[in-house]
């Protein structure tokens, strides 16, 4: 059976018990993603601090409808993004997609762990490709909630 | 309990049906034989239906109704051959049969083509239990023309609610699915459609789910059109039917245009055949009809009414089995009156697709998310669900497979 190595220990806690759910103020810009093929959706808001420098993400707050694997990916993600520089958080997440793709790119660098920390509970997630996108959800979510967010900055 | 009682299924032979599919021999995850109780999604083939593709491609493959070579006659034989097979599995005419590619054009074609017989003021009926396909294509109608989309109901279990009727005299088209992809509901067609007709209404069934599993006769049904899938009922991809009266037929504009569908083409303008090749713009899908032909001979051979049998007795059994399991919610009526052979249900605390990964894992095909009714999904309060359903070649102990999944499911997830 390969269930355990989908369903790993990490990913079944973060799901039973989700870190930074629920969404949460002041927030600099808030976006709605669907997965149409089965219906999961995220509402996400990200807070930016101004540092004088760059940004840093201050909270990412989230309210969610879905599987285990979406449900334990955003909270995962929430745990590494927060307190981070944008730049560095974003190379996580470019890190996470590069899991996902692992599968369909074997010959691609392999992903760094130091990086992923407890997201690379996820790689089994990798093997089954209709899964994808459920681990994809938050972080595609986080992505553009972000570049909104830096956007309004701009204005 | 009952279950026991409908352990054997006297109308069909399974074992002799399951060796004319190859695909349900092979292995799937973990070396597990497969289970699959997704012909909801779309059925497996016979080899009858492969070879019928096969055997035209070898033997007489050429362009059908264009051509004055002796391949082009037989093509148009086959295409046409095939035409009238369907017709007579219907109870209709061969000219009140059009090809399309799917159940999905067949809706869309009929909706265009009502696009300048309708307008502000007019309401289009449909269902809250409507698969997609017959939902979006009328919004767009009303989109276009400014006529009102109005719908029924479904009532907490899962029926149509039909008490009082949102049909009026404003209403110009009734749309309404024959058999609910999720709850397997069967509305009362032939009711709606006089009371649709008593309003001067026209109306349009979808059959998706319907034509492959139980005998349909458009003459009972009343329907004004139907629309139904040929991959859904053992046939090829790519090639679906729109029955239509033919003297509605006869007054509807054509949909997509081009070659084949034309009486005289000048430059400043083209007149039309009449139906159906009116609506059979381009060369036709020859093989796909073939095979579509050849599936429709093999279930006639099997007899529709032994088809549907068959799945009744599935359904009780998967019903009662899942009914058992503390937790499991089915979606819809939880008997087998009024119903066809798809079992959708929820299993508390674990999401659909955790429960479709378990089943997948231990070698049961099934679907789960809101297999395109999202809206009947909102009015039955659940995001999504997992969905089980029933074909010829299904058996019993995989209905008991399909239980045991749910419970292990229950076990992993510690619920």
């Amino acid at each position: 059976m390969q269930l355990e190595s989908m369903y790993q220990e990490i990913i079944l806690d973060h799901y039973r018990n989700p870190h930074h759910k629920g969404l949460r103020e002041p927030f600099d810009a808030e976006v709605h993603h669907v997965n149409p093929v089965c219906g999961d959706e995220v509402t996400l808001r990200v807070a930016l601090k101004d540092t004088g420098g760059e940004p840093v993400v201050e909270d990412v707050s989230y309210d969610s409808l879905g599987c285990s694997i979406s449900q334990a990916s955003a909270s995962v993600m929430s745990d590494l993004v927060i307190g981070k520089p944008v730049s560095e958080a974003m190379t996580v997440g470019d890190a996470f997609v590069s899991l996902m793709r692992s599968n369909a790119a074997p010959d691609a660098a392999p992903p760094d762990e130091d990086v992923l920390e407890d997201a690379m509970a996820f790689a089994g997630v990798a093997k089954y490709p209709a899964r994808i996108k459920c681990a994809l959800l938050a972080w595609m979510a986080w992505k553009d909630a972000t570049a909104r967010a830096m956007e309004g900055d701009h204005d | 309990m009952t279950t026991t009682a409908h352990l054997n299924s006297a109308s069909l032979d399974v074992d002799a049906i399951r060796a004319d599919f190859p695909i349900l021999s092979r292995a799937v995850r973990n070396g597990r034989p497969l289970a699959y109780l997704d012909s909801g999604a779309t059925s497996q083939k016979p080899r009858q239906v492969l070879d019928a593709e096969r055997e035209f491609y070898e033997r007489h493959n050429s362009a059908a109704h264009r051509g004055t070579h002796l391949l082009g006659e037989e093509a148009t034989e086959v295409y046409e051959g095939a035409r009238e097979r369907i017709a007579a599995f219907l109870g209709a005419t061969p000219g009140e049969i059009v090809f399309t590619k799917n159940a999905t054009e067949a809706i869309n074609l009929v909706a265009y083509a009502m696009t300048g017989s309708v307008g502000p003021g007019d309401e289009i009926l449909i269902t809250e239990m409507e698969h997609h396909a017959n939902l979006v294509p009328w919004q767009q109608l009303c989109q276009r023309t400014g006529a009102t989309l109005r719908w029924f109901k479904v009532t907490p279990d899962g029926r149509l609610d039909t008490d009082p009727s949102p049909i009026t005299e404003r209403t110009k088209l009734v749309a309404l699915t024959h058999q609910s992809n999720v709850t397997g509901v069967i509305p009362p067609v032939a009711e709606i459609a006089r009371l649709a007709h008593e309003a001067g209404a026209v109306v349009l069934a979808d059959g998706a789910q319907s034509v492959p599993h139980q005998p349909v006769d458009v003459a009972t049904l009343g329907a004004d059109f139907l629309a139904f899938s040929g991959h859904k009922m053992l046939g090829p991809y790519g090639i679906g039917v729109l029955y239509g009266k033919r003297a509605l037929l006869e007054s509807l504009p054509p949909f997509l245009t081009g070659g084949s569908m034309i009486e005289v083409v000048r430059m400043e303008e083209t007149t039309f055949l009449p139906p159906p090749q009116r609506f059979e713009p381009g060369v036709p899908p020859v093989a796909q009809a073939a095979g579509l032909a050849a599936a429709a001979g093999y279930l006639s051979g099997l007899g529709m009414a032994n088809v549907a049998a068959h799945e009744e007795s599935l359904t009780a059994h998967a019903l009662d089995a899942l009914r058992e399991i503390p937790g499991v919610r089915i979606l819809g009526p939880d008997t087998t009156s009024g119903r066809g052979g798809s079992v959708a249900f929820e299993v508390h605390g674990i999401h659909p697709h955790d429960v479709g990964q378990v089943l997948d894992e231990l070698g049961v095909a099934a679907r789960t998310g809101h297999h395109c009714a999202w809206p009947l999904h909102r009015a039955l309060g659940v995001q999504a669900s997992t969905r089980a359903t029933f074909y010829v070649y299904n058996t019993h102990a995989e209905v008991d497979a399909l239980a045991d999944a749910v419970r292990y499911a229950k076990k992993f997830f510690g619920v």
